[in-house]
């Protein structure tokens, strides 16, 4: 286990993400609101690029016909067959005990590096694997 | 079912999917006008006028909409030039044929809505035009794909002289006709068309779709596409109902019948039901003379997708075998949403012959393909 | 002494023998309306079982009349004695469910039940019966439960598998609404009022390709009430697939779950694994099972239904899924038959849940 510097946290703003290869995996960083957090790009259904889905709500409804709208932008459906999964936690909406896309623990770090402005409080995304 | 990542694994890469034989590939349009080359002057004006008409009230597209769009494609396979995904070639083959340096790719061109037209010589036309369509773009700029022969079969002497027209021809590999048509395919109207397919090499892919005006199922017109989706299947059955009783098998021992997109899990519970009903009535079809599922087992091959994921993914193996895994071709339906990959489609392993069977020898040998 | 000695059979079918026999049972308007439009002359035979037809009746059932089933000392002769179950549920198939006019279907319906009651079970205690509604009117159907719900002789609603709208449809709810409320399980029984061809496949030719199609029929009525939310807005209503077939189920419930995955968010008020739905909430008879050919894969079809508490015993008689005693499908485990025979139909059935085994349901 290492930790990976794998972007500056104003290159992915809140709602976006970044692609980036760890380690030879591809793994996808997605801002909510301010918190990263990295998913494996690979569904666990059938290996598609999961991380290239769309970034979607939470479609939910307690009865027949009642339709409601939760959590905005913080589930990833999958590109190929439309499985929907947590960013959070990589759980999947349809089976959240058994199906799950491999998550990475992330942080954000100050770093000290003399190519770095001192002037900036900047601040990176870290990923562990 | 517990799914765990799939990581590479190395008894898949490079091994048994690998220059494998996909059954169900899906050539797009860019547009209408793509076809207009292939059609004389009266019906480009047609189809640019009053166009295309259906057995269904939306004029171009579905009462139940797909849950992705361009009518349920997968989200990663629009080509980056505009257009349909399955409309630029470069794009297939990448994401395709040359990613997994598939051997053959038969096409199943859902386009031009010849099967399901109702100006029958509108009908015949865009059936010929579809044809041409997919030898001048895709089976001739990359001979790995091979054609299947649209005809509308409402229109017999049309429908008869196009598979004639291809007979021998080895760009073609099969006459595609759509489960949801007027009538089930075994009634007699139906039948010299059926010879015709036989007497030229031709097996019939029954490619899921069509558009008969009857509802859905069998109980009236569902609500969504949740239930759309799977009744499809329903379709599939009926036409190998009818297919078996008509006796059609017994006139044309050579036709051949491919299920195309409709999974197969439902094959062997179909057969057993066959076999019991007729059990009882066996004296209103008399031409049969021997158990259904005989004809079955004989007469039908499946192609893999939508491939079934039971519960327990060993029961995909008793399933193959109920069915006999020389009937069983695996397809991708690139580049549909609910398409399958070849390395993680089926969630258990496969004894090593039934993989070079399902993958590639049942189709070689089926389609004739050296 | 037989195995189903003490079971509820959970599928018969009484024969109106003619609609003659219903005139003393309608009310007097609906009486002379027939006798106007000539109407007790007909057979009001339904085309999804031909009365004719080998599989409508065993022909050692049939009487003289060709009919089978159409009196009660029929019925005790040829299948309350020699089977001994503890009770049978009737099931009427005939034509009064299916007329155009919704009324004169109501007016029809009633008249089955009042004969059913007169002639069935007011003479034998080990009759019940499905109340006979008509299926192309939820809310005159519901009127009907409504006005037969106090009698616990009658133990489920009779609705068929193929109708005019799917059966899921909210125009179908006010009925569900009403069993719900009395504990009556909506029984569906295989067959079609051919308002529509089997699928979109259009109308094929033999009534063998029919009877086969049957069990599609099903499957689309399964998806309907699941894709449409009735279980989550009926949470105590029960369904019971009544000569459906079983072994279809599996390989039917995969492709479900399948597109559930995928399009679940059509219909969000699916919030659960449409498998786990089906095997908590409904129920198949057992004849005709559709067996495979050996009893290994029957052994994997009952493990892949994955639950032993769905299917209930039923003779399906007059119809002939049997011959002689053998009434259950070969090879069934013997350790699942107190089950299928007595358990799961008393835990299905409400109203026959105070039913006392007679201790003798196993041999």
């Amino acid at each position: 286990m290492a930790k990976h510097v794998v972007a500056r946290t104003a290159e992915i703003p809140p709602g976006g993400r970044k692609l980036v290869t760890v380690r030879g995996r591809e793994i996808g960083i997605f801002n909510l609101d301010g918190e990263f957090f990295a998913l494996f790009n690979r569904c666990p259904h059938q290996g598609a690029a999961l991380c290239s889905g769309e970034i979607v709500s939470r479609l939910e409804s307690a009865l027949p016909g009642d339709y409601r709208l939760s959590r905005p932008g913080e589930m990833l459906r999958c590109p190929w067959h439309c499985w929907e999964f947590d960013i959070r936690t990589g759980q999947s909406w349809c089976e959240p005990n058994s199906v799950h896309a491999r998550t990475f623990p992330v942080t954000t770090e100050p770093l000290v590096a003399e190519t770095v402005d001192v002037t900036i409080a900047e601040r990176y995304v870290v990923v562990t694997l | 079912m517990n799914v765990i990542a799939p990581e590479r694994r190395a008894d898949l890469t490079g091994q048994s999917h690998l220059g494998f034989i996909d059954c169900d590939v899906h050539p797009f349009v860019k547009s209408g006008e793509d076809f207009d080359p292939f059609l004389s002057e009266r019906w480009r004006e047609h189809r640019r006028g009053i166009g295309g008409r259906s057995r269904q009230g939306l004029g171009r597209n579905s009462a139940y909409p797909r849950m992705s769009p361009g009518n349920g494609m997968r989200m990663d396979a629009w080509p980056k030039g505009g257009g349909m995904p399955g409309s630029d070639l470069a794009l297939m083959q990448e994401q395709l044929l040359d990613l997994f340096q598939v051997e053959y790719g038969l096409l199943a061109p859902l386009v031009g809505g010849a099967a399901g037209e109702r100006n029958l010589d509108y009908a015949a036309a865009m059936a010929i035009a579809v044809n041409d369509w997919q030898v001048a773009k895709f089976c001739d700029p990359d001979p790995r794909l091979k054609g299947s022969i649209q005809i509308t079969i409402e229109h017999e002497d049309a429908a008869i002289a196009e598979i004639e027209r291809w007979a021998g021809d080895k760009r073609f590999c099969q006459v595609n006709i759509p489960p949801r048509g007027l009538e089930p395919l075994g009634r007699r109207r139906y039948r010299k068309i059926l010879a015709a397919c036989a007497a030229n090499g031709f097996p019939i892919s029954l490619h899921l779709g069509g558009t008969s005006g009857h509802a859905s199922t069998g109980g009236g017109w569902p609500s969504f596409y949740h239930e759309e989706h799977p009744s499809y299947v329903q379709s599939m059955q009926t036409l190998v109902t009818s297919l078996v009783c008509e006796g059609t098998f017994e006139e044309i021992p050579d036709l051949k019948v491919v299920l195309v997109e409709g999974g197969f899990a439902w094959v062997p519970a179909l057969s057993w039901r066959l076999d019991q009903s007729w059990k009882r009535l066996k004296t209103e079809a008399p031409s049969l003379t021997k158990a259904p599922s005989e004809y079955v087992h004989q007469h039908f091959w499946v192609t893999t997708q939508p491939i079934e994921e039971p519960e327990r993914p060993d029961d995909m193996l008793a399933i193959l075998d109920w069915i006999g895994p020389d009937r069983v071709m695996f397809s991708t339906d690139y580049p549909h949403w609910d398409q399958d990959d070849p390395r993680y489609a089926f969630k258990v392993k496969l004894p090593a012959d039934w993989m070079r069977m399902i993958f590639r020898e049942n189709a070689r040998a089926l389609y004739r393909l050296d | 002494m037989t195995l189903t000695h003490g079971a509820i059979d959970c599928d018969i079918h009484p024969t109106v023998p003619s609609a003659r026999a219903l005139l003393p049972h309608l009310e007097p308007y609906w009486r002379e309306h027939l006798l106007r439009r000539g109407l007790e002359r007909e057979s009001f035979d339904i085309s999804a079982y031909p009365s004719g037809s080998p599989l409508t009746a065993r022909p050692d059932w049939r009487g003289a009349n060709g009919l089978a089933a159409t009196n009660l000392a029929a019925i005790q002769a040829q299948l309350l004695d020699p089977f001994r179950p503890s009770a049978a549920i009737c099931n009427v198939l005939h034509g009064a469910q299916m007329m155009m006019s919704e009324d004169l279907s109501l007016a029809l319906c009633r008249g089955i039940n009042n004969w059913l009651i007169a002639e069935f079970l007011d003479r034998d205690p080990r009759l019940r019966a499905s109340i006979t509604v008509p299926i192309h009117s939820a809310e005159l159907a519901a009127e009907e439960v409504e006005r037969l719900a106090g009698d616990p002789r009658f133990v489920q609603i009779l609705l068929l598998a193929m109708a005019e709208l799917p059966l899921g449809r909210r125009q179908m709810w006010p009925l569900y609404k009403v069993a719900e409320k009395y504990r009556l399980p909506i029984g569906i029984h295989a067959g079609s009022s051919f308002r529509h061809p089997p699928s979109a496949g259009g109308w094929g030719s033999l009534y063998l390709e029919d009877y086969v199609s049957y069990a599609q029929g099903f499957a689309g009525a399964l998806n309907s009430l699941l894709a449409e939310g009735v279980f989550q807005k009926f949470p105590d209503l029960k369904v019971v697939l009544i000569e459906s077939g079983v072994s279809w189920l599996p390989a039917s419930l995969w492709r479900i779950d399948k597109t559930w995955r995928g399009v679940r968010s059509e219909v969000p008020w699916l919030a659960q694994l449409p498998t786990e739905i089906v095997r908590d909430r409904v129920r198949m008879t057992l004849q005709p099972f559709d067996s495979p050919p050996d009893r290994a894969a029957l052994a994997r079809v009952l493990d892949q239904i994955g639950s032993d508490d769905m299917l209930l015993y039923s003779s399906d008689y007059p119809h002939w899924q049997f011959d002689g005693m053998d009434v259950l499908p070969d090879g069934l485990p013997p350790a699942l038959l107190p089950k299928i025979l007595f358990d799961n139909p008393r835990a299905t059935y409400p109203r026959l849940a105070a039913l006392n085994p007679v201790g003798e349901t196993t041999a």
